[in-house]
């Protein structure tokens, strides 16, 4: 039995490994959304308990910023949405470039959002003891805190694996058009941080009275 | 490669500009409408993003079923949350 061929089992044939592969990425992300929509749930029930309490929390919020990291999140998708049609065509240079500007557009965003956790810092917005006092205001500011920093964690370990890939496409080790799937797969990841987002923006930043 | 790249940064116009009416529909008088715009508008964007960014459009079946099996047990919770605080007794 040849190498290539060995390399691809159990699969009869690439395109079969690349739906496998893909399908197992997408039960993968279904398992994410899981994990997020709990917490969307959590805040679907807390809003029905007490109405009226997101919104006295949420207009503290920092909108602008949120917003400018929303767009850079959006921007970040298009960069690794290119970088994969980059690799489909064996284009390794493009793909490697698209990839390194996804990069620096995640890290602005980890950055921003880090700036703005001091601010929520300095205006002492803070879970318990805060501006807010006791009341049930603050455990909006739980679930925000709670929610943007699973985010936040989602976006460092996307651009750890975003940057392991443009390293091993720009070095070669990954060979395009051939392994074009590795890219895909990692963008795949990237998208859905970037949808997860798309929903934490209106639900937590949007929810003013 | 020109013209599938011209197609995700229209699309990425598309987010955007979907991302700025958001904006402008949170800061508008429209009660508790608000809530129902903007998670149309975030579905409208999501929405987008799975099919051209994902491709979810070139995908085969089951690996859209995939897709979508997360958002359906949300939808499922959501739901049995919402019957629990509207039928027991007792809640607000």
């Amino acid at each position: 039995m040849s190498k290539a061929v060995e390399a691809l089992l159990p699969f009869a044939d690439r395109a079969q490994k690349r739906r496998a592969d893909t399908f197992g990425m997408f039960v993968f992300l279904a398992s994410e959304v899981m994990l997020f929509g709990a917490l969307v749930a959590t805040l679907a029930a807390y809003r029905a308990l007490h109405p009226g309490a997101a919104g006295e929390a949420a207009q503290h919020l920092n909108l602008g910023l949120a917003s400018a990291n929303t767009a850079i999140l959006l921007t970040s998708s298009l960069a690794v949405a290119i970088g994969a049609i980059a690799a489909r065509h064996g284009r390794a240079r493009i793909c490697a470039g698209s990839l390194g500007g996804a990069i620096v557009l995640g890290a602005a965003f980890l950055v921003i959002k880090g700036v703005e956790y001091r601010l929520d810092f300095l205006e002492r917005l803070t879970p318990r003891g805060g501006v807010l006092g006791e009341g049930a205001a603050t455990l909006f500011l739980s679930l925000y805190y709670v929610a943007t920093a699973l985010h936040g964690v989602h976006v460092a370990i996307g651009i750890g694996l975003l940057a392991w890939t443009a390293i091993a496409v720009g070095r070669g080790r990954l060979v395009m058009p051939d392994r074009a799937e590795s890219v895909e797969l990692v963008g795949l990841y990237w998208h859905l941080v970037d949808v997860i987002w798309v929903f934490l923006f209106p639900l937590l930043y949007l929810a003013r009275p | 490669m020109g013209r599938e790249i011209g197609l995700r940064v229209a699309i990425w116009a598309a987010l955007l500009a979907l991302l700025a009416l958001t904006i402008v529909l949170a800061l508008a008088p429209l009660g508790p409408l608000r809530l129902v715009a903007a998670l149309v508008i975030a579905a409208a964007k999501a929405g987008l993003i799975g099919w051209f960014y994902m491709d979810l459009r070139k995908a085969d079946g089951v690996t859209r079923l995939a897709s979508v099996v997360g958002v359906i047990f949300i939808t499922i919770l959501i739901l049995m949350a919402s019957l629990d605080f509207a039928l027991r007794a007792g809640n607000p």
